[in-house]
């Protein structure tokens, strides 16, 4: 193994997994934003307004970049021709393709509670984001640790 | 999985928690720049929190199991070029931490004088603190440097 970590990989390689790997930080900043403001807020209608605004303009945009990163560096690595059946991969695309769709929900719900926070409701709704966000977290930490690791 | 395996994903994780603390305080950087009154400006304490643990834990464990990683893993020495670029960036990196959680904290610690003397109202003092330059520049140059670790880490110039 110590083999394949002292490997240098093509060039070609380095600036897709550069897009990939700050993505992925941005969105995991983003999402730690977002779960610490919205989990601290106590009703604070600005805490909670910043928490939600941290999922959708740092996340969201975290996401987009890792995930045009992963395919790129996936399609530079012809996986696309010959895919591997890796638990690494594996992990990696459930928890993206999965990711993506709680991100959605989380962002479609507190999209809602934020709207809800001027008639004085919505906070219900926006620790149901708070609570996603921290799933997400969760997934984050296993998908880094399978993406650096690489067990087969 | 071997032993450098998880010293390697632990590596990782660590830099991931050190950029999601930068992440975390751009955001509170962004949000005190208006906040002139010392409740809201205390409120993102817990935040501020969350970050310097996520900055610590980062810091401390790229370097810890960075340093492992020169010595245990195969083809890499501590003295390659790319790993003591690596060292010094960290190293300019801690110390503009530091010196940016200095800048910043003054502003936490006017809001905290201001509530203790009973004065909830804006004060200019308190959003010039808030607002600060320096804390800005500093902010920005160790985000600038974090980047310049990943570059290298990817990279790996010389290797």
């Amino acid at each position: 193994m110590t083999s394949v970590l002292a490997a240098v990989r093509p060039d070609s390689w380095n600036f897709p997994l550069f897009v990939h790997v700050l993505g992925a930080m941005i969105l995991v900043g983003g999402t730690l934003t977002a779960a610490s403001a919205l989990a601290f807020a106590r009703g604070d209608v600005r805490t909670l307004r910043l928490g939600y605004w941290s999922l959708l303009a740092v996340s969201l945009p975290g996401y987009i970049l890792m995930r045009i990163g992963a395919q790129w560096i996936y399609s530079k690595e012809g996986l696309d021709d010959a895919p591997i059946e890796e638990a690494w991969t594996g992990i990696g695309f459930a928890v993206a393709d999965a990711g993506a769709l709680l991100l959605l929900i989380a962002l479609i719900v507190g999209g809602v509670g934020v709207r809800r926070l001027r008639g004085g409701s919505g906070t219900g709704l926006l620790r149901a984001t708070m609570v996603i966000s921290l799933l997400l977290l969760a997934a984050y930490v296993v998908a880094i640790w399978a993406m650096s690791a690489k067990p087969v | 999985m071997s032993l450098d395996d998880w010293i390697l994903a632990l590596h990782v994780l660590s830099a991931f928690a050190y950029v999601a603390g930068m992440v975390v305080f751009w955001v509170l950087v962004g949000a005190v720049r208006r906040t002139d009154t010392p409740e809201p400006t205390i409120r993102m304490g817990p935040v501020v929190k969350v970050g310097n643990a996520a900055v610590g834990v980062g810091m401390g464990g790229t370097i810890v199991f960075g340093i492992w990683l020169a010595f245990s893993v195969g083809g890499y020495d501590i003295w390659d070029g790319w790993i003591i670029a690596a060292l010094v960036l960290w190293a300019l990196a801690a110390e503009t931490g530091r010196r940016t959680g200095a800048a910043y904290t003054r502003g936490m610690d006017k809001a905290q004088e201001l509530e203790a003397a009973g004065q909830s109202g804006p004060n200019a003092e308190l959003l010039a603190l808030n607002r600060t330059q320096s804390g800005l520049v500093l902010h920005s140059l160790g985000s600038a440097l974090a980047l310049l670790i990943l570059i290298d880490m990817i990279w790996k110039p010389g290797a």
